[in-house]
């Protein structure tokens, strides 16, 4: 276990951390997307490696998302450890070709004789007009691929641990960061550490409602799990689901037998969508354990509007969350804890960014 | 770009080109008489006719070497020196397979001769050969990688962004460009503009030739200047060959009767075969005896005839197998 000293450092900069720390471990670590040793720097998650490492490990890349996904498994094969770098997830859709048909594929078509250790990081979005094309969250759509991995790190120890465990799997690993995490801070070990890929984390206890929660959605859970408990007096159970794939239904199984509810609460389109897999796997394994119908909470079957005017109830926050809890457990909404609680959950600002702090664009 | 066509391969590499195509051959006529059977259940795109660009290209290339091919990967897997009782087990779908089973005819792999994989999806392997263009340099290891490809990849968006990273990072690679003027059933003129495909990987900044890919000589000749451009650090190389694909796009027999190609175009393409070609030249120069050829067919035939009854006494792979090693 890495020392906790108190070291509160954003979730983007944990990230830029995890690379520094892995190309220092190992040389075969190579660094390439679009803008990453720019001025930008994705987002600062790169800023400085090049000065550090030199432009040998660390790269731009021609606007080529497919040809530089197998260039980068093409490397893999042969040694090098490519962490590849998508600002939006909606550029990584251009090379769905070379991560299904190869990156997944190789270790197994060759019988195990050679594998494909690489990671690509991509970036999901919301608010700030992210619009159409620049905010999916495609989770789902990479982890119908058996031989990916996809992770969604929530907190900055988690980014920088899973980011490491993710360049040292020997397997290709999808890293998906939501865009609104970036500036979350907590505690960080400036050491080297790892932590593992396909395990869900408890992030508050309780026992009247499980809510797994993927990424920036666990965030937004914890909000709710705290204002039903202290205006309420109603405790669920938070999971920050961590992995997409492999998906950790063990976890959640074992929170459902204590709460017999389960609410997934996914960044992702309603269909088609983790949470439904996961609801799937919940009922077929333990149907008995489920005194309610299970939910989903997640945006809805349409793609994501640009103006601000349109997106006004796009994204599930911890009001649809509560409020999805308050419905499930039957309680009487006219109770003066009730409207206590929606004060609290209350977004301080415009919905359509993180904080008030936030000046687009981004 | 041209380059003149010397003759610098010795005797014995001369009988040793000869001999290697016409192992291919015979490999590839064994499979379609044998397809017939259905016991090779997965298609197949024998490479008949085009053994000339395998083995000219393979004979310039040294072990550590490596390479990645396409669906129609047979000659190119053999010529490298990959291990031919795998690759007919595989093709049996067998545990001896070079991918125990879990590839077929068109995933062939042999780690140990540097033959790094062939899949079908066109173009898919380009870039992978690049990246390991890449690797090499940037671990100044001395070998080069070679990419085997079809006219039909320039159709492919994949293919240009590859040579422009090659061209970009000066990469120690090889493309060769087999242009048999056919994807399936449909002729280049309905598919590209009319214009030299050597010419593209030129505008892309590479060195670029183009030859007979049905005279080994000349491709012998293209390869080694090519290679050795490669090794010297002058970048990436492309080969544009011409040949001729004999049979059907995939399976055993010929499919003429379609009418998808002219009469005399077919007679002229197989009229144009690389072994006769070769064989005729270098009995005229008295460098080959019939005595010759026919012990490299006795030699050939024995080899296949071990090799297929490896293939059938190997272990069958278990159903219950097919869910492991998806991860590694």
């Amino acid at each position: 276990m890495p020392n906790f000293v108190n070291r509160d450092i954003t979730y983007g900069q944990a990230i830029r951390e995890g690379l520094d720390n892995a190309m220092d471990r190992d040389p075969n670590v190579i660094v390439i997307g679009e803008g990453v040793p720019d001025p930008k720097a994705i987002f600062n998650t790169t800023a400085g490696l090049r000065e550090k490492f030199g432009a040998q490990r660390v790269f731009d890349m021609p606007l080529s998302e497919n040809g530089m996904t197998g260039i980068c498994i093409g490397a893999a094969l042969s040694g090098m450890r490519p962490v590849m770098i998508h600002q939006r997830i909606d550029f990584a859709l251009l090379a769905m070709d070379q991560l299904v048909n190869n990156a997944a594929k190789w270790h197994y078509m060759f019988n195990g004789k050679i594998s494909v250790p690489m990671v690509v990081r991509v970036i999901v979005g919301r608010g700030w007009g992210q619009g159409p094309q620049h905010s999916q969250s495609l989770q789902a759509m990479f982890a119908q691929v058996p031989g990916l991995k996809v992770v969604m790190p929530t907190t900055a120890y988690d980014a920088k641990g899973m980011l490491i465990a993710a360049i040292e799997d020997n397997n290709p690993v999808m890293f998906i960061e939501h865009r609104w995490l970036h500036q979350i801070k907590d505690n960080v070990p400036e050491e080297y550490y790892r932590v593992p890929i396909g395990l869900a984390k408890v992030m508050h206890e309780g026992d009247a409602v499980t809510v797994a929660a993927f990424s920036y959605m666990a965030v937004e859970s914890l909000i709710a799990a705290k204002a039903l408990m202290s205006c309420m007096g109603i405790s669920i159970e938070v999971l920050d689901m961590r992995s997409v794939s492999p998906l950790d239904v063990a976890s959640v199984l074992t929170s459902v037998i204590k709460t017999g509810r389960l609410i997934v609460a996914d960044t992702a389109f309603h269909s088609g969508s983790i949470a439904g897999e996961l609801i799937s796997q919940v009922a077929e394994k333990s149907f008995d354990a489920l005194k309610t119908n299970p939910v989903r909470i997640t945006s809805p079957n349409h793609p994501t509007p640009t103006s601000h005017f349109m997106t006004e109830h796009y994204y599930p926050d911890p009001r649809t969350i509560v409020d999805t809890i308050v419905e499930m457990l039957e309680v009487d909404r006219n109770l003066p804890s009730y409207q206590k609680m929606c004060a609290m959950v209350r977004r301080d600002g415009p919905h359509d960014t993180p904080n008030r702090g936030f000046t687009g664009p981004f | 770009m041209q380059v003149e066509v010397t003759a610098t391969s010795k005797q014995s590499g001369h009988l040793g080109l000869l001999r290697s195509m016409l192992r291919i051959r015979r490999v590839e006529e064994a499979i379609a008489d044998r397809y017939a059977e259905q016991e090779m259940r997965c298609p197949m795109h024998l490479c008949i006719g085009q053994e000339a660009i395998a083995v000219g290209i393979c004979a310039a290339l040294s072990s550590n070497d490596m390479m990645f091919s396409n669906h129609r990967a047979h000659g190119h897997y053999l010529a490298k020196g990959g291990n031919l009782s795998a690759m007919l087990a595989e093709l049996y779908g067998r545990s001896t397979g070079c991918c125990g089973g879990r590839g077929g005819s068109m995933h062939l792999i042999d780690l140990d001769v540097g033959f790094m994989g062939a899949t079908p999806i066109v173009g898919g392997t380009v870039p992978l050969a690049v990246g390991v263009a890449w690797a090499a340099s940037l671990k100044a290891e001395n070998r080069i990688s070679v990419i085997f490809l079809g006219d039909g990849c320039f159709e492919e968006g994949v293919v240009h962004e590859s040579m422009n990273f090659a061209a970009l990072h000066n990469l120690p690679i090889l493309f060769v460009c087999e242009n048999n003027k056919f994807s399936v059933y449909t002729p280049l003129g309905e598919r590209q503009a009319s214009r030299p495909i050597y010419r593209i990987a030129e505008a892309h900044g590479l060195s670029s030739y183009v030859g007979d890919g049905n005279d080994i000589e000349e491709v012998f000749s293209l390869a080694t200047n090519a290679v050795d451009n490669a090794r010297q650090g002058k970048g990436p190389q492309f080969i544009e060959l011409s040949t001729y694909r004999w049979r059907e796009h995939c399976g055993p027999d010929f499919d003429d009767h379609l009418g998808y190609r002219v009469a005399h175009e077919v007679e002229s393409g197989q009229k144009d075969c690389p072994i006769a070609k070769f064989t005729a030249r270098l009995k005229q120069s008295n460098i080959l005896l019939q005595s010759e050829v026919e012990k490299f067919e006795t030699e050939i035939t024995e080899e296949i005839s071990d090799a297929f009854n490896f293939a059938l006494s190997s272990a069958k792979p278990s159903a219950k197998d097919a869910g492991e090693r998806i991860y590694a």
